[in-house]
């Protein structure tokens, strides 16, 4: 009847920092690599949770390349203890990592569809891997719409590689800020004011959603408006998470949790629950 | 009590022999005791140890001993502790790590086997046994604390001579008689010879002990008188779980008005979650020493009632004491039903005994059932 549960999943593994850089004022990325094992491979969408040693863990999307083997890659931004502890740290220091866990975006649903990706501030992250593969694999899918909203122009995330994509004529990728100063030329506004602006097969499209959970309501409402049915809309939910193996019960949204279950879910199966308040 | 199992009577030195055997076979063995007016489970080196003569008088938020007029060992429900104490303990070091030389060096925190031999285990708490079984051994991850604590564990179980003012075992299909889950289970008979014990055994391990043991043959008299003392205590269920299907009924009313009622009451203490014997859920917690050098991790109980349970960063999920409640209610009898296969209610009546306000589970489903 009992299994054995080994290697302990509540132990994390020790990472060191390979490099560093700075995203936004507030947001940075971290390349790591294992002390010791290999890392398990991940897809995209998954999530690892990440220990600032004496301070504590947070629940972190992998936002690197998934077919490049040189580490795994994640974009933190700065909120509160843990963040800010893991903020603190320098290229050649080590954290603390346990995953990868959860399941995440339904790659095998994208092939051959039409793609529209919504991101909303570091939101972008996670979906990031998804960009690679639908880069890597062009052909494989139809038309593809990445749409990115941020507070503003200093919040972009990814902008040297943003820039690369914009000028690729085999997608469309817009990006929209909250408020801008006046040297900004681009859009200001919510994300889904670019939905209109992108050409996409309203019933042969596959959407996923990324971001604060506000402006995932707002944009299933606005692909919903476009004719996306909603069991074509994929959302990545967030709740507090203290395990991410499904022991903690932290991140219970009603019959599911959110660790082990999602992050990532099909936006037909949760929007019964989404639309209760304090669920 | 004609169970198909194998049968014999002990007397309370049987009772006593049992414990030292057990011992004997390097159990640490746990059972009822009294300590500051209440039934706790605690470290026990005999028979003189139980509660011999007391009994719990239990309500909504009221519990209190009082003598029985006989001698019995087991003459008295559950009260605030339950296994998981021990099982799934209050605190439980993860792991601790070391900052050397620029690296960092992370130990595990290995449990070794509990070996414990529990006495006195109710019908009601073997079925919550099997819950946490389920939520921490089922799926595809296991905690290993857990299973190194459970693994070994020898179960002396008891078929509740009397119920409770607030059980309800009998509609929750989970008691009064013990069917699974055990290694022995007695029924104490009360005559005026005294306590005697008809034993059953459950498994190998409790056959060993058993037959090392003085003890008589079971007659049939013993049989009946058995089964009469398990049906008498089913029939004086303190509470009663209304029947029907509980978990479409509360999903299909997350936002009736009682959510709001049973708000106006509850002090999002916590006391439930801390009495249920299935209550699972945990946070961490993380030290270090004032250079960061050593640093660890600890798990501890945590409660659904707390605001922190479900914050995320710009606040929490569940500001409301009625999302509380509902999730912690709507998540006993209904959502655990998708996650583990079976409600996490087992029907003790320790949550309502131990609510400060005296809040009833069993009322509440059934105010929303009556679509008040
Ligand atoms: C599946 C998943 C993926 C995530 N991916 C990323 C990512 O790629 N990049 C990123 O910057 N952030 C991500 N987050 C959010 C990140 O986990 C929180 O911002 C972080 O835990 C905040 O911790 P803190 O101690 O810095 O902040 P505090 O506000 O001090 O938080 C205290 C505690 O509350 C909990 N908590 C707070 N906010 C959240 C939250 N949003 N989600 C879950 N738990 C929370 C954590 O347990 C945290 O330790 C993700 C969250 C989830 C659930
Ligand atoms: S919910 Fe109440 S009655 Fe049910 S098992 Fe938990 S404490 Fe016992
Ligand atoms: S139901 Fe009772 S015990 Fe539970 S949190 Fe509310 S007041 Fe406390």
């Amino acid at each position: 009847m009992l299994q054995v549960a080994s290697p302990d999943p509540m132990v994390p593994q020790v990472m060191r920092i390979v490099t560093r850089r700075k995203d936004a004022p507030d947001v940075f990325t971290l390349r790591l690599e294992p002390e010791g094992d290999d890392l398990p491979a991940f897809a995209p969408g998954q999530f690892n949770m990440l220990t600032a040693f004496g301070v504590g863990e947070s629940a972190i999307s992998v936002s690197g390349d998934p077919a490049k083997g040189d580490g795994i890659v994640h974009t933190i931004r700065t909120v509160g203890a843990v963040s800010r502890a893991l903020a603190g740290l320098r290229k050649g220091d080590t954290l603390g990592l346990r995953g990868p866990f959860g399941v995440g975006w339904p790659m095998e649903a994208l092939e051959g569809k039409d793609v529209v990706l919504l991101a909303g501030g570091i939101g972008l992250a996670p979906l990031r891997p998804v960009i690679y593969r639908l880069l890597a694999e062009r052909d494989r899918f139809g038309e593809v719409a990445i749409l990115y909203g941020t507070r503003s122009p200093g919040d972009i995330l990814y902008l040297r590689e943003l820039e690369s994509w914009r000028r690729r004529l085999d997608i469309d990728l817009l990006v929209t800020v909250d408020h801008a100063a006046d040297d900004w030329h681009g859009h200001v506004g919510v994300v889904t004011t670019l939905l209109p602006r992108v050409a996409f097969d309203p019933e042969n499209t596959v959407a996923l959603l990324c971001g604060p959970e506000i402006m995932m309501r707002f944009g299933v409402q606005a692909l919903g408006n476009a004719g996306v049915p909603d069991e074509a809309i994929y959302v990545s939910m967030e709740r507090n998470m203290k395990c991410a193996i499904g022991l903690c019960g932290h991140c219970q949204f009603s019959p599911v949790f959110i660790c082990k279950d999602g992050p990532v879910f099909r936006y037909d199966r949760i929007r019964y629950h989404l639309a209760l308040k304090e669920l | 009590m004609d169970t198909g199992r194998e049968q014999a009577v002990l007397t309370v030195d049987g009772v006593d022999a049992l414990f030292a055997a057990l011992r004997d076979q390097g159990y640490r063995v746990v059972g009822p005791t009294l300590r500051d007016q209440a039934i706790v489970y605690d470290d026990i080196s005999g028979a003189a140890d139980l509660p011999r003569g007391w009994t719990d008088e239990q309500d909504g938020g009221h519990y209190r001993l009082t003598r029985r007029d006989d001698d019995a060992l087991f003459g008295y429900v559950v009260g605030p502790h339950s296994w998981k104490q021990f099982l799934h303990p209050p605190r439980q070091r993860l792991w601790s790590a070391r900052r050397e030389d620029g690296g960092t060096e992370v130990t595990a925190e290995v449990t070794p086997p509990g070996r414990f031999a529990f006495i006195g285990v109710r019908a009601c708490e073997l079925n919550a046994i099997a819950i946490q079984d389920r939520v921490f051994l089922g799926g595809p991850f296991a905690d290993p604390h857990y299973q190194a604590r459970r693994e070994d564990a020898f179960f002396v179980a008891v078929n509740c001579g009397q119920a409770g003012g607030t059980c309800f075992c009998a509609s929750m299909k989970t008691g009064p008689k013990v069917e699974a889950g055990f290694d022995l289970a007695l029924t104490e008979i009360l005559d005026d010879g005294g306590s005697r014990f008809l034993v059953e055994i459950g498994s190998d391990a409790g056959r060993d002990v058993l037959v090392s043991l003085p003890k008589t043959a079971a007659t049939e008299q013993d049989r009946s008188v058995a089964s009469e003392i398990v049906a008498r205590t089913t029939r004086s269920m303190g509470r009663e779980m209304p029947d029907g299907d509980i978990r479409e009924l509360l999903l299909a009313n997350l936002e009736h008005s009682r959510w709001d009622d049973v708000a106006e009451r509850c002090l999002t203490c916590g006391n439930c979650t801390m009495v249920c014997p299935t209550c699972f859920c945990t946070t961490v917690e993380d030290a270090s020493d004032l250079a960061g050098v050593e640093t660890s991790r600890e798990r501890r109980w945590d409660s659904c009632f707390t605001m922190d349970f479900s914050y995320i960063h710009g606040g929490s999920v569940r500001t409301s004491a009625r999302s509380r409640y509902r999730q912690w209610m709507t998540h006993k009898l209904a959502t655990w039903i998708d996650q583990f296969g079976s409600s996490g209610c087992v029907g003790c009546g320790r949550c309502i005994t131990w609510c400060p306000v005296g809040i009833d589970i069993t009322e509440e489903v059934r105010a929303i059932r009556g679509g008040g």
